[in-house]
């Protein structure tokens, strides 16, 4: 069914098709929406969950978590400083392998404090062991949110889907809405083969000295590996069953011939596809990489779209402080030494700056003009960057 | 007889508990109270660390660990989905903590626990202090008590300030039933277990668990001191009925002690018995005084009898 709807409702509407037993929330712009979509589809009825109003993220995570360890589907929803007061539940929740899925509405985090959009908030816990995946647009929203309940409960490894807040979470656009019916032919109930039960009681949690930790984890991490395949394959399956796919860890566009690539996440593919349109038309051969799974980090897919002699920019709304923007550090992770594109980092769109067609545009003739490795701030205003000249 | 046994100690012998842990006999009797249908959310703390040393578990029952301010969410969590799965018939929800996982950094979660009105009991084992972490000072450690973060010196004689009251905040949230307890009074305790396992809505219990280490006390005094605890009117045992106090632990005339007795055993207070330190201690005996005459605690009817 075709509807026009804002991303958060169509995220919404996706996530009650897929029948969470518990869903749980703490309100934070701009997740806001989502959580009063799903209160809404509660209260007509239309979804049977469990609906707890938490007293704040952290709390909402701990309940999810509480609830996924009894064997139910367990959802939830934030937003930058909400993920960032949930932080050490999330790591918990891959820690113990609970299959939780949340959607973050990416968003800048303080100080300053700042309402607008820019992923800061997801990329700061990319070491948490939570699969991390990117959105383009809604409707890769609403697909990858059903996608995602199939990913974590098949690896039992959480999964969060990242859009970006306000371009995408408050954007009307049309999009094909999947029936519940589909999504029960697509999805299976959860039954996990362990969760906390009287009649078969064990303990969750224990504590796990130097002579095992390492083992612990050692495995999450042999698991988010080899989550990678998982991934790959559920959207394949998904193409196969609803005809749509947005790409499986990542996705090429125009890259035959590039001289030119940009590398992005998220909703600025969008502004990136059309600057490369257009840039072509100029003659300019510009190809775009967009990186829908963050975490794990497709290495071997990155390595093998790019190659050396050409020149690689990757536009981003994060950085890490001190070094450069975090996706470029993880391309450049992709390639050690010669085989090397040049790759530079372009950080932009921070807490909310528009990002035009115009400004991919001008880094792809900055690169073409200059391939050295730099990392620079792009669209920065030149009144607030003045000294304190008096 | 494999199966009679689980029934008798659902909380295993075998863990590293110290020798006379006031929270290992606490906890050993709230689970046998509660019997084998329950789910244990535990908070870090002293109780998670001695039992679950992996591979190593000591609870036969289904138990989880996640962090230390969380046991009331997930526990929450777990109330929630059993009864949206309909698993909720027969089974009941334990959240179980420390003082200092209860009443400092857990208070958000038990907060919004108490307010929604979860069917979770929640037991604080209250032994007055961060005794996991080397007895450090909490919320819950009482007027004068030495501990690593409140030590005496020229200027202080410990801690400064006075116990939190859990139990009336438990009951400014509604939660139907508000105990507290002693592992002097077994019986007593595990009679409250059963009674909060049967409330509609949330259930609170703290039980006063003497901590070895923490007090300075001999394993051997462990419950001694908890006794003592109760007879000199430092730790009212009370049963709170939707607001209302119902029952309260009777101390009969010739059975009430000055604080004295029950501060000089420890080493937390050593330092009171110094010279300049009885002006302290006469403000510790204020509080028994007042506890005594707030409760009536001390009367020669039989000692559970309901207060007027």
């Amino acid at each position: 069914m075709r509807m026009i709807v804002e991303g958060s409702v169509a995220v919404a509407e996706a996530v009650g098709r897929c029948r969470p037993q518990v869903a749980c929330a703490y309100p934070i712009t701009p997740q806001t929406h989502i959580v009063e979509h799903l209160a809404k589809m509660v209260s007509e009825g239309r979804l049977k969950a469990g609906f707890v109003l938490a007293e704040s993220e952290f709390g909402a995570a701990s309940i999810v978590l509480g609830a996924s360890a009894v064997g139910a589907r367990a959802y939830t929803a934030t937003s930058s400083q909400g993920l960032l007061l949930m932080s050490e539940v999330i790591f918990n929740i891959a820690g113990l392998r609970l299959p939780v899925v949340m959607t973050c509405a990416n968003r800048a985090v303080s100080a300053p404090i700042n309402i607008w959009n820019d992923q800061q908030d997801a990329v700061s816990l990319r070491d948490t062991g939570w699969i991390i995946l990117f959105v383009e647009d809604n409707q890769e929203a609403v697909d990858t949110h059903i996608q995602a309940f199939m990913i974590a409960e098949e690896l039992m490894i959480p999964v969060m889907v990242c859009m970006d807040g306000y371009v995408l979470t408050h954007t009307m656009e049309p999009v094909e809405m999947p029936s519940q019916e589909e999504v029960d032919d697509f999805l299976p109930p959860y039954s996990p083969s362990y969760y906390l039960d009287p009649d078969d009681p064990f303990t969750m949690g224990a504590m796990v000295g130097p002579d095992a930790y390492m083992e612990s984890r050692f495995h999450l991490h042999m698991d988010m590996m080899e989550a990678r395949s998982t991934i790959s394959r559920v959207a394949l399956g998904f193409q196969q069953k609803f005809g749509r796919y947005h790409g499986d860890l990542v996705d090429g566009y125009l890259l035959d011939d590039a001289e030119i690539v940009l590398v992005s996440m998220g909703s600025l593919l969008g502004t990136m596809r059309e600057a490369a349109e257009r840039l072509r038309k100029d003659g300019l051969k510009v190809g775009i990489l967009k990186v829908r799974c963050f975490r794990p980090f497709p290495k071997e897919r990155v390595h093998a779209a790019l190659r050396p002699g050409q020149v690689v920019g990757v536009v981003e709304k994060d950085i890490s402080l001190g070094l450069e923007g975090t996706l470029c550090s993880e391309i450049r992770s992709a390639f050690c030494g010669e085989d090397s594109p040049d790759i530079s980092s372009f950080i932009v769109g921070l807490g909310g700056r528009d990002v035009t067609v115009e400004d991919i545009i001008s880094i792809a003739w900055d690169l073409r003009s200059n391939p050295a490795c730099r990392v620079e701030f792009r669209g920065l205003r030149e009144d607030l960057m003045k000294g304190d000249e008096g | 007889m494999e199966k009679e046994r689980k029934l008798i100690n659902l909380m295993e012998p075998g863990h590293t508990g110290c020798a006379g842990c006031g929270q290992a006999i606490g906890a050993r009797l709230v689970l046998k109270a509660a019997g084998p249908r329950v789910i244990v959310a535990n908070a870090t703390g002293c109780l998670e660390v001695y039992t679950t040393r992996y591979p190593h578990s000591s609870w036969e029952v289904p138990w989880i660990h996640s962090l230390f301010e969380n046991a009331s969410a997930v526990a929450a969590g777990m109330e929630v989905a059993l009864k949206a799965m309909g698993r909720y018939d027969n089974v009941k929800i334990i959240a179980q903590a420390g003082d200092g996982g209860t009443a400092d950094i857990g208070m958000g979660c038990i907060s919004g626990m108490w307010e929604r009105g979860h069917e979770v009991m929640y037991v604080c084992y209250d032994n007055e202090g961060y005794m996991n972490t080397g007895y450090q000072r909490s919320g819950l450690t009482p007027l004068g008590a030495r501990t690593t973060t409140s030590p005496p010196g020229a200027f202080s004689w410990g801690n400064l300030t006075h116990k939190k009251n859990m139990p009336m905040i438990a009951v400014a949230h509604g939660v139907p039933y508000v105990a507290t307890a002693s592992v002097s009074e077994p019986r007593d305790l595990m009679r409250k277990v059963k009674k909060a396992m049967e409330v509609c809505g949330p259930s609170y219990i703290q039980i006063l668990v003497p901590c070895v280490p923490g007090w300075g006390i001999e394993s051997k005094l462990s419950i001694h001191m908890a006794r003592l605890a109760v007879e000199t009117c430092l730790f009212p045992i009370l049963e709170i009925e939707n607001g209302k106090i119902t029952r309260v632990k009777r101390i009969k005339p010739d059975e009430l002690k000055p604080v004295t007795e029950y501060l000089k055993p420890q080493k937390r207070f050593a330092h009171l018995f110094r010279e300049g330190g009885e002006e302290e201690i006469k403000r510790i005996q204020d509080i028994a005084d007042r506890n005594l005459r707030e409760f009536n605690l001390v009367s020669d009817v039989d000692d559970l009898s309901s207060s007027q």
